[in-house]
């Protein structure tokens, strides 16, 4: 296949990513969808956060995983960095500390899919001293 | 930071965090002048002139989870050490532009990095906000407009994964093009 390069080579391969998304029967309420939240300030950032949002946009895409990757800022955990919140649909969200893409990986595998904990999760009640 | 595409995902946080909604990202290579621009602007809620003397300070910032604000010095410091030049034009209603001027060729000058990922990264994380991604190389110039592109793929969202993938593969082709003098 060509290589898209402008508007209506996108227009063109619209279809074929609209026909699949109705087969996986998308709602219009994103409460269906996993949430991942990689955090992005500069402490995220330099610590690797990139890879790790491009590792589970990568996953979500292989494994069709219904979720949706977006940024967040710092939250504090800056000696943590790259932290990744993850909220399942019902569930209360989980803080991942010092992912690499190969940890969102098992993320993905494991916790998101069959709800098993993995090391290195920040505890609700942890605080910052500020 | 790595490189200066890392600088542009974390400058344009400040943009988002003060409520812009359109944020235009401006890199403009000019072999011949030997400089490398960045330019951040956007339409949110801008700085006073007191915050603006503040925010190159690397112990200023209006968050509250930490003390430190890191992100502008940073930026700052890496065009400076390049020879180049930094500068933040800012109004409170009318929003925030950061230019910051690198020396091409100079040594200490980080590379670009991969923009057309940052660029991407950012616009299907923000499907509410516009993006204009401009790339100027000595005469010729590419934009990526998420207006254009959101009005060609209604009703799909952006942050569809297959479409993250396909934005990336167009602006990196265009660039690219652009780059080896074949076409724009």
């Amino acid at each position: 296949m060509d290589k898209i390069k402008s508007l209506d080579d996108l227009r063109k391969m619209k279809q074929a990513v609209q026909s699949q998304l109705n087969l996986r029967e998308r709602g219009e309420n994103s409460e269906n969808y996993v949430q991942i939240k990689v955090a992005m300030a500069t402490c995220g950032i330099a610590a690797g956060a990139r890879e790790v949002m491009n590792a589970f946009l990568r996953k979500i895409e292989d494994d069709k995983i219904l979720a949706i990757v977006t940024q967040t800022g710092c939250m504090g955990y800056c000696h943590s960095e790259p932290t990744v919140e993850v909220k399942k649909p019902g569930e209360e969200p989980i803080i991942f500390g010092h992912v690499d893409a190969k940890k969102a990986d098992s993320i993905v595998d494991k916790y998101i899919k069959n709800g098993e904990l993995l090391e290195g999760i920040i505890p609700v009640n942890y605080q910052t001293i500020v | 930071m790595n490189d200066l595409s890392m600088h542009v995902l974390d400058i344009v946080q400040n943009s988002i965090t003060a409520g812009a909604n359109l944020i235009g990202i401006e890199v403009i290579e000019k072999i011949m002048e030997n400089t490398l621009t960045i330019c951040i602007s956007d339409n949110g809620k801008g700085m006073s002139p007191e915050q603006l003397i503040q925010v190159t300070n690397p112990y200023f910032t209006t968050r509250t989870t930490r003390k430190v604000g890191l992100g502008v010095p940073l930026f700052k410091q890496n065009a400076e050490m390049s020879g180049g030049s930094f500068n933040i034009e800012s109004n409170m209603e009318k929003g925030t532009i950061v230019t910051a001027v690198f020396g091409y060729n100079h040594l200490d000058r980080p590379p670009l990095g991969d923009m057309a990922n940052v660029v991407v990264l950012l616009v299907s994380s923000n499907p509410a906000l516009d993006f204009i991604y401009t790339h100027r190389y000595n005469e010729k110039t590419y934009i990526f407009d998420t207006r254009e592109v959101k009005e060609v793929l209604i009703p799909i969202p952006v942050n569809e994964p297959r479409i993250i993938r396909m934005l990336t593969e167009m602006i990196l082709e265009n660039c690219k093009d652009m780059k080896e003098g074949k076409s724009n």
